[in-house]
């Protein structure tokens, strides 16, 4: 794997005070897509979605199992027309010129789909045919991505020997044999244990880095965290969130630094450094809900800047702990709160129409 | 790692040589790709080696003397073994509905049709593929007859023509398969669609029997049936006798095929994938 130096995300956030939005956004939008709706039998798969991508950036798209995010990936990589809804990539018109877009895009799906029978090479230098690259130069890119991916000792086996972790390699690099504008990634990590899952998103700040734009669906909001500019949560079909992460999650609650003493009897002293670090308006307090062991305390923070004045202060104070960690909303959290938001929309909705 | 990502006009929009010339090629390096799935599993080659040879033995020593009487075993092997050529032809081109069925569950054509190549170049390219299956099944059919006395009454030109003529419907009636694929839902199901179809086209034809020994209803079906024709001409070319007949409807046969489920197909592929 490439050393992981972690990228900034290129912040374009803040810009666009000089009057000039509506130009500006339209430019600089590599995905946009309107109103997409898309039906399979009896389930609305898509039910009216809109998206939006800003060149060099990473957009997240979370959502649980069959909330519409697969279906919305299949529609942007041309590999699906919705019944209703337009959709631009890379500015060219997704259902008026397919063709063109594919040679814009790379897509991982949500099962690598890398053929088993071939090698490695085989598998990178048919892509790179079927991208019209010569032969020549096919193999100089398998070559070039199979070490970048560090799969140049597996590189003449057939991928059906390869463990998980090296398929989704695989599988990635096939996805930018053709140097894409914009990558698609279906749940690249689903599957992967945490460190190959942080390789995986070693890979995708190098691609932004290098000037890529990434579309990705996940189940986790860490990982949306981790890589995301923007999120965009998806439920049932429906966008019912879009911001960025710290906005999603001052929305959802925020993170938690939680302590646990290895002496029970020190809580209150962790009460007090904890509650130094606190987030505005917030206090310290020991962990009593239903399901948790007590004896540990918790507070909300505004970031992981906190650890580094609570490590210091629990050593000065003498206190060993047997558990210190940050902790974001679960999936689970931050969709009782999305859509208990969404919910009442509905409701004011019907009663106004009352 | 290489340059930056290329954006814009810096991108070419259409493939070298023209659309055809890409198709050519594309489907090319698909074929290529199934050719080295079979070298990986050689067992995927028994439907067109061993199978062939034991239906060959099998009719020829166990029914042959029973159709034919004692005497005139050898004079049946002369018969049957071109229509054995149809008949394995008919049954090789399964394993292609199996085979691209398997692919599209595996999502590996997602890939294929996320690239800019055309929407039949995969289905072309598993169809071309399947040339070298062909030839192994009139290799071996060939091979194994002449060893238990099959004789080519005719010359090279014609063996050539026979074996060419062979492939060529094989590739056709392939499209068959590769529709039916499209169509269900697992390669079990393909199989089983296919020996459905595959069955009464090579056993209601005169591959094994004469067909005045049938009762009429039958006849009129057998003289209708591709495999009959194919088999006519494949007799004249390997054993001598009228050839013009049977090679005419047997090629408008393959036209009808292609004309047929070529767009079957590819319409089944678009909507499945």
């Amino acid at each position: 794997m490439p050393a992981l130096t972690r990228t900034l995300p290129l912040s374009t956030r803040e810009l666009d005070d000089d009057g000039m939005r509506g130009a500006r956004i339209v430019d600089d939008l590599v995905v946009r897509a309107e109103g997409l709706r898309k039906r399979f039998g009896n389930t609305q798969a898509l039910d009216g979605v809109d998206l939006a991508m800003r060149r060099g950036t990473v957009l997240g798209v979370l959502g649980p199992n069959g909330a519409g995010k697969t279906t919305a990936v299949r529609v942007l990589a041309t590999l699906l027309r919705p019944d209703e809804g337009t959709a631009f990539v890379a500015g060219i018109d997704v259902l008026r010129e397919p063709q063109k877009v594919r040679r814009r895009i790379g897509l991982t799906g949500q099962y690598a789909s890398v053929d088993e029978d071939l090698t490695g090479t085989q598998n990178l230098v048919l892509i790179g045919q079927l991208l019209d690259l010569t032969t020549r130069d096919a193999r100089k890119r398998a070559v070039e991505l199979l070490a970048w991916f560090d799969l140049t000792e597996a590189a003449g086996r057939p991928a059906k020997t390869y463990s998980g972790g090296m398929r989704r390699r695989l599988d990635l690099a096939a996805s930018l044999v053709g140097h894409p504008e914009v990558i698609f990634l279906d749940e690249p990590t689903t599957g992967l244990d945490p460190a190959k899952r942080e390789d995986m998103w070693g890979v995708v700040r190098n691609q932004v880095a290098q000037g890529s734009s990434v579309l990705l669906t996940t189940q986790y909001l860490e990982e949306a965290d981790a890589l995301a500019d923007e999120i965009v949560v998806i439920n049932h079909g429906k966008v019912i969130a879009q911001d960025t992460p710290d906005g999603l999650k001052r929305r959802v609650g925020g993170q938690t630094l939680r302590v646990r003493p290895a002496d029970p009897g020190r809580l209150p002293d962790v009460l007090r450094i904890l509650d130094a670090v606190a987030a505005p308006g917030m206090n310290a307090a020991p962990d009593g809900s239903a399901g948790s062991r007590p004896g540990a305390a918790s507070v909300p923070v505004t970031g992981d800047l906190a650890l580094d004045e609570v490590v210091p202060a629990l050593r000065h104070a003498g206190i060993a702990v047997n558990e210190l960690g940050l902790h974001l909303p679960s999936l689970d959290e931050v969709f009782h709160t999305l859509t208990g938001d969404h919910d009442d929309t509905i409701d004011k909705r019907s009663e106004a129409l009352v | 790692m290489t340059a930056a990502v290329l954006t814009g006009p810096d991108r070419l929009d259409h493939p070298r040589g023209g659309s055809f010339a890409a198709l050519l090629r594309h489907s090319g390096a698909l074929a290529k790709r199934s050719l080295i799935k079979t070298t990986r599993t050689p067992e995927a080659l028994i439907d067109v080696t061993i199978q062939p040879v034991i239906f060959l033995l099998m009719f020829t020593y166990l029914f042959g003397g029973a159709i034919a009487g004692v005497g005139g075993r050898q004079g049946y092997l002369q018969l049957l073994l071109p229509g054995m050529l149809a008949q394995s032809l008919a049954m090789g081109s399964i394993a292609l509905g199996q085979n691209l069925n398997a692919d599209i569950e595996k999502g590996v054509f997602d890939r294929f049709r996320s690239l800019p190549v055309s929407r039949s170049a995969p289905l072309v390219g598993a169809v071309l593929a399947d040339i070298v299956r062909y030839f192994t099944v009139c290799a071996v059919t060939l091979g194994v007859g002449s060893i238990m006395g099959f004789r080519i009454e005719t010359g090279a030109s014609e063996t050539v023509a026979a074996v060419a003529l062979a492939i060529g419907f094989g590739l056709c009636f392939g499209w068959v398969s590769v529709w039916v694929g499209m169509l269900v839902r697992t390669p079990g199901a393909v199989q089983g669609v296919m020996f459905l179809l595959v069955f009464p086209l090579s056993f209601g034809s005169d591959v094994f029997v004469p067909a005045d020994t049938l009762p009429g209803w039958l006849q009129a079906f057998v003289h209708v049936n591709p495999i009959t024709h194919l088999v006519g001409a494949e007799r004249g070319l390997l054993i001598g006798g009228p050839v013009a007949h049977h090679l005419i409807i047997t090629l408008g046969w393959m036209a009808g095929l292609l004309v047929v489920f070529v767009p079957l197909a590819l319409r089944a592929y678009n909507k499945r994938a």
